[in-house]
């Protein structure tokens, strides 16, 4: 078993929470992790993205190669075509499709969906407007992970327990409905993969 | 993988590692990619309990020293920088191999080729060979704990300080870790000699020999190192060296991570002259895959190159800059890369800027206002979030160099005849190595102005202490500014007219003048606000 995921948004988004979770499963499932993440000045809205790796055997390289990836979780719906470079022709991109606008020339969205609509196997999600049903629209990165969780070869329950891990201190109400939220974008991606 | 493992940045395996490992004192100033050991070891119950020293120092050079002075006294030091961070702590470093140790002293300078979040990617393995100590590069997570755990014995057996050497790829990933037993801190001991620190030329000769004649033990204990291991292999058409995490991006190319030439991985230096040989002459040519510069390629090859083909950087196999990935690694073997879809031309760059609301932004705007009367050219910046004023909307500002730079280079600018000149340093900057400086424009009465954006916050790594806090004017004046010239301003738009209006008149003054724009930088607040509703006291602006 090896998945390779690039998670992609923009400085202050907070694509690490999304990291954090599958990096709790992987652990809890006893799986090597390997997961690289940019500090520093491109935190400040500039475009970040994360390497995370797993597998059961151990792993090399803290850097996926190009064209390996398995999968790409995008927070932004521009990010996650920034590392198309990265994913194997047989692999998910699963975006956001609100679009975080902090540059003058940011492109026309129906542009950016039909490069979406490109590559092969794509889940465009409304994680934001998913989010809010849910019950908090803070929640729209488990939405997306949610998303995610089809495509990542660890099981669902392991996943939900390290949303549990995740937010277990901030109280069983915002565990429940992180969990609500991790469950409707699963079910989004059910219905339209 | 075994669950009492921790998941660990490299950063914070190496913190662990020395808290573990017998940690007396950190002493650090906030620098990507390095920021996260002090971080770690400041939110370390274990290290709180231990007693640790874990506060910010105002620059590299006073962590540096107080690291030493802390060795002197017998207990085991950490000093934490990124590289550029070590050209400071530089005279300090250098002395501290002549000097030698008594506690243990570990050095971590964390690199970042293709400078991410810097202004060059020079490889700190130079300064390590410069001042002839050993380094420790780790190529994995486990390493670097281990390094840090083992490196205080290391650097008390050889009686020299031990330079951990990371990039930003080991600094900033993360990945299962396991400790070893907590060895006990060091007793308060002195050096057995009294003259052993005393660096006068007499003394330091004796020592400088000293150091000379220990370089073929720290040899032989590379030789020895299972971190510097010669892996076998079949094809022995090539030969390749890697050194710290270039090894990774090796074998990653291969299935089950098996190479079919030899290689010398390489991760304590000094490098190991019987395994380098035993590998040259086992082999028809050598690849050198080294995260840096050239540093290994240019030793083995030689100056004049007459031995056998070496492939490297110096011969354009690798590119000269920049950092490594798997992909740069396999086109240097002949290897196919199949890269994914191209990045669609409607992809936008998306740089990094300024948080909106940001102080900065006003100080920018009024003094772009201030200054259209004279021709551009004349503001010269510094290290900081405010280094984004270069960028659009604002254009604001001519220079970036070293920390501290803004206010020196504005008064040798207004020395050519550039007057005005103007600077502008953030807060953590400016008792950085600032305040030198104005000390060098009070004493001639420069005609600069300087703008010392105050966030109260060491804002671009992440919002760390700033060491001046509510002292800065005092500053000013004790340094010799005139009080008439230092004016505290609140950048809010609001005070765009009055700004404006200060600016140009403390720009037109002949002489020092020093202007605090103040408002706290707006992620800390937000920080402070979250914390302080937590706790359900009252938020005051």
């Amino acid at each position: 078993m090896k998945n390779d995921i690039i998670l992609a948004g923009v400085g202050g988004q907070g694509i690490l929470s999304i990291a954090a979770a599958i990096g709790i499963a992987a652990v809890n499932s006893k799986l090597y992790i390997k997961q690289s993440e940019i500090h520093g000045m491109s935190q400040r809205g500039g475009d970040v993205q994360s390497h995370l790796r797993i597998s059961d055997k151990p792993i090399a390289s803290d850097l996926i190669p190009a064209g390996k990836a398995d999968l790409i979780i995008s927070i932004e719906p521009m990010e996650g075509l920034r590392y198309l470079p990265f994913l194997s022709a047989t692999g998910w991109l699963v975006t956001n499709v609100n679009p975080f606008i902090n540059i003058p020339d940011y492109p026309n969205a129906d542009e950016l969906l039909n490069q979406i609509k490109n590559v092969r196997k794509h889940i465009a999600i409304d994680a934001d407007a998913i989010a809010k049903e849910a019950g908090s629209s803070r929640s729209s990165n488990i939405v997306m992970l949610g998303a995610a969780s089809p495509f990542i070869d660890i099981p669902f329950e392991k996943i939900e327990e390290g949303i549990r891990q995740l937010f277990g201190k901030k109280g069983e109400d915002v565990v429940e409905l992180n969990l609500k939220a991790f469950r409707m974008g699963r079910a989004f991606s059910e219905k339209n993969r | 993988m075994n669950n009492n493992k921790l998941l660990l940045l490299g950063d914070e395996a190496i913190a662990q590692g020395a808290i573990d490992g017998g940690l007396s004192g950190i002493y650090a100033y906030p620098g990507t990619p390095s920021t996260e050991i002090m971080e770690y070891v400041q939110g370390s119950r274990q290290a709180a309990e231990l007693n640790i020293h874990r506060q910010w120092s105002a620059n590299e050079k006073t962590a540096m020293e107080a690291a030493i002075g802390m060795s002197y006294a017998g207990k085991r030091a950490m000093v934490c920088f990124k590289h550029v961070g070590l050209n400071v702590a530089a005279d300090a470093f250098i002395n501290a191999s002549i000097t030698g140790v008594n506690g243990g002293l570990i050095v971590v300078s964390a690199d970042d080729p293709s400078m991410h979040s810097s202004q060059n990617e020079q490889d700190s393995r130079f300064y390590g060979k410069f001042s002839m100590i050993p380094i420790l590069e780790p190529s994995n997570q486990q390493e670097a704990y281990d390094m840090a755990y083992a490196g205080f014995e290391l650097s008390e057996r050889l009686n020299v300080p031990v330079l951990i050497r990371i990039t930003t790829r080991m600094a900033h990933s993360r990945a299962g870790v396991q400790r070893g037993e907590v060895k006990p801190q060091n007793q308060l001991r002195l050096p057995s000699d009294p003259r052993q620190y005393v660096l006068l030329p007499a003394i330091a000769r004796k020592n400088y020999k000293k150091l000379l004649g220990s370089q073929s033990a720290m040899e032989f204990i590379s030789e020895q190192s299972t971190y510097n291991q010669l892996i076998h292999g079949t094809d022995k058409s090539l030969g390749i060296i890697t050194t710290g995490i270039a090894y990774n991006y090796l074998i990653e190319n291969y299935p089950d991570h098996k190479c079919p030439y030899p290689v010398l991985k390489i991760c304590q230096y000094p490098i190991p002259r019987k395994q380098i040989t035993e590998l040259y002459n086992s082999c028809e040519k050598l690849l050198v895959l080294e995260e840096g510069y050239p540093l290994v390629e240019e030793m083995v090859k030689g100056f004049l190159n007459i031995g056998k083909t070496i492939h490297g950087r110096l011969d354009g196999t690798i590119n000269r800059d920049g950092e490594l990935n798997p992909n740069i690694v396999a086109k240097a073997l002949g290897l196919q890369v199949n890269e994914g879809q191209l990045i669609p031309e409607v992809v936008r760059n998306r740089p990094p800027s300024l948080c909106p609301g940001c102080g900065h932004i006003d100080v920018y705007t009024d003094l772009n206002e201030a200054l259209k009367e004279y021709e551009k050219g004349r503001v010269f910046s510094d290290i900081g979030c405010y280094t984004l004023g270069a960028l659009p909307p604002y254009n604001a500002i001519n220079s970036c160099v070293d920390m501290g730079a803004s206010i020196t280079m504005a008064k040798g600018a207004a020395d050519a005849g550039l007057v005005p000149s103007i600077a502008v340093i953030g807060d953590s900057t400016f008792t950085h190595s600032g305040m030198t400086g104005l000390l060098d424009a009070v004493n001639e009465n420069s005609p600069i102005t300087v703008i010392i954006s105050d966030n109260s916050t060491t804002g671009m790594t992440g919002g760390q202490p700033s060491l001046a806090t509510g002292r800065i004017v005092e500053i000013c004046k004790g340094i010799g500014v005139h009080p008439n010239h230092i004016k505290v301003v609140t950048p809010l738009k609001k005070n765009h007219e009055e700004n404006v209006r200060i600016i140009k008149e403390e720009v037109a003054y002949h002489g020092v003048s020093v202007i605090i724009p103040q408002r706290e930088c707006i992620q800390t607040f937000a920080r402070r606000k979250k914390a302080e509703k937590k706790s359900q006291k009252p938020v005051t602006d």
